[in-house]
């Protein structure tokens, strides 16, 4: 028989003029008031941490995806190839990316192609990492700083230099481009 | 002129000022003030929350390191960082409202709870002539020996008053619903009537038995009686010993249940905040409000709460008075109560009522919302007979028991 029936409890008389249900639930709300009470006043360990004074950093996964980065291989090469699909990808399309030629006395030219501009609007970004997930290149990074704030919408825009300079370089991985290995 | 101006009692009307100044803007708007951190505190520990505990004297303005904390709690001028955001923000009138009606509501919710405040007993009185050798020695004229009476207006229908008044407070909100023009709002006035002048029934039968007991209506005498005879809910000492008030403390009892419970629908509190609740109206009667006109609804509440607990304690707590008063020698005696002793019946009101108070805000977080239909069931099916029940069985009990 594929079918519990679940007795509905009867209630006693003082449970439905709610006279001990009232009291439990003064027991338990007086209960929480006092415990937290007591940490407040600091008789008892803390569980809530204080924002800005005290901070979780250190206990931060190492998955944790924070601000979106890009960033350069041991020879200072620009990762990103703008082949744009974390472009396509961008749920809340967040990135614009403005392809460029790279010239051919650099001597990087096979690569063929850099960004020109790459611009992350962190006032759409939702932290995703799909843009991470897709690159073929590794170039682009979740990072682990979640504060990012700023006075005015254009602040917010993180273009190529500020990506750059908020990833950094990054060693290993993807060694396609070096002729050194 | 001469003559009109000649029959105006001058001490009278000035100790009437001060007294007007001392309650309602030293005492009831502070205390609403405050009861709005409370609030917020005291939920914030019921769920296991920190609070507002930030703002202080804000001495980093001026270029110093830290903001002063008073007491070492953070959070205790929260209640004028409110004041001032509440006064800077933008106030914003919708092109929609009626705007007549649209600012006439704020004023009705507020003025009918701040004029209620004048009825009740805050002390026994103060004798000032105490302070006559203090104001000899730095030269000036002493105190008449009257002593002064701590209550503004000594109304013979103190409890009547209260209630004609405090009615008047659901026009504001039915206005506010109505000239928002929106639906919301006006829905939040439609339920709010309803329920106010359902649970207005049983409020005022609640307290039948209470004047019963008494035998009459004059709040001031009310305290003085339950001062030297023990309170209506804790009768241990004077007459308060007697059969008859023991028996009377069952329907008492049921009387104070009553008017707790009417007096929380009354004033639009958890769980029987049809009137606003969050979940299903937005922000109920107020919510094309802002800045303060939003915070004078918000005043007005509290202030009606507070005006609401004054009288439950005035009438079965014994008001000012101090337990066991007469027994150790903190009693009343007219015109023989030292100032310092009336300075503290005083303190004894205000804590009572910020026990009261914080009572409120426990229950909030105890009990969930009441359905509407629940509301008006339990307000007309239960409430109602329940009163009517309870002056028959006082009136029983006073006739095979009579009270000396």
């Amino acid at each position: 028989m594929a079918t519990i029936f679940v007795k509905r409890p009867k209630l006693a008389w003082h449970e439905s003029w709610f006279l001990s249900t009232f009291a439990k639930g003064l027991k338990i709300t007086l209960g929480h008031a006092l415990k937290t009470f007591l940490e407040i006043t600091g008789r008892k360990e803390k569980v809530t941490m204080e924002y800005p004074e005290q901070k979780w950093d250190q206990h931060l996964p190492e998955y944790y995806r924070g601000a979106p980065a890009l960033v350069t291989d041991e020879q200072d090469r620009e990762r990103c190839v703008s082949c744009q699909l974390c472009e396509f990808i961008c749920p809340p399309k967040a990135i614009r990316i403005t392809p460029g030629e790279i010239p051919s006395d650099d001597p990087w030219a096979k690569v063929e192609k850099r960004p020109k501009e790459f611009d992350i609007d962190m006032t759409r970004c939702i932290y995703c990492g799909m843009c991470e997930e897709v690159c073929p290149e590794q170039a682009i990074y979740l990072r682990k700083d979640y504060a990012i704030t700023g006075e005015s919408r254009a602040e917010l825009l993180h273009d190529k230099a500020k990506l750059y300079q908020i990833g950094g370089k990054r060693i290993g991985l993807v060694n396609k481009w070096n002729e050194l290995k | 002129m001469g003559h009109l101006l000649a029959n105006i009692d001058l001490t009278f009307l000035i100790a009437s000022v001060v007294k007007i100044v001392f309650l309602t803007f030293l005492v009831i708007l502070p205390m609403v003030a405050y009861s709005v951190y409370a609030e917020r505190r005291f939920s914030a520990v019921i769920q296991d929350r920190v609070g507002p505990n930030r703002t202080g004297i804000p001495l980093t303005l001026f270029g110093f390191k830290k903001d002063i904390q008073i007491l070492g709690i953070g959070g205790l001028t929260q209640p004028m960082a409110d004041g001032i955001k509440f006064l800077l923000k933008e106030d914003f009138t919708p092109k929609s409202v009626n705007a007549f009606y649209y600012w006439l509501a704020p004023c009705l919710t507020m003025v009918p709870a701040l004029m209620t405040c004048v009825v009740l007993p805050f002390g026994s009185e103060l004798r000032l002539s105490d302070l006559n050798g203090l104001l000899e020695w730095v030269g000036l004229p002493g105190f008449s020996t009257v002593p002064v009476p701590s209550v503004i207006a000594d109304l013979s229908v103190g409890p009547l008053y209260t209630f004609a008044i405090a009615s008047l407070g659901v026009y504001g909100i039915v206005i506010a619903g109505w000239a928002s023009n929106s639906k919301y709002p006006f829905l939040g006035g439609v339920r709010a009537s309803a329920q106010m002048i359902s649970y207005e029934l049983s409020l005022g039968l609640s307290i039948i038995p209470v004047l019963m007991v008494f035998g009459e209506l004059n709040l001031t005498k009310m305290s003085i009686y339950q001062d030297a005879n023990g309170w209506l809910l804790l009768p241990l000492w004077g007459e308060g010993l007697s059969l008859a008030r023991w028996v009377l403390w069952i329907p008492m009892g049921i009387s104070f249940c009553i008017f707790v419970v009417a007096m929380f629908a009354e004033t639009n509190r958890l769980p029987f905040d049809m009137a606003e609740c969050e979940t299903e109206l937005v922000a109920g009667y107020h919510t094309e409000y802002s800045s303060m006109k939003f915070a004078l609804f918000f005043l007005g509440e509290y202030a009606a709460m507070i005006i609401g607990s004054g009288l439950a304690v005035t009438l079965f707590l014994g008001g000012w008075s101090i337990p066991f008063g007469p027994l150790i020698g903190l009693g009343y005696s007219a015109g023989d109560t030292p100032l310092w002793l009336g300075l503290l019946h005083i303190a004894v009101f205000l804590v009572k009522i910020v026990a009261f108070i914080l009572f409120f805000i426990l229950i909030r977080w105890t009990l969930p919302r009441f359905r509407f239909d629940q509301l008006m069931k339990l307000g007309w099916m239960v409430m109602f007979e329940l009163a009517l029940f309870n002056v028959l069985l006082t009136a029983l009990l006073m006739w095979l028991v009579p009270l000396k």
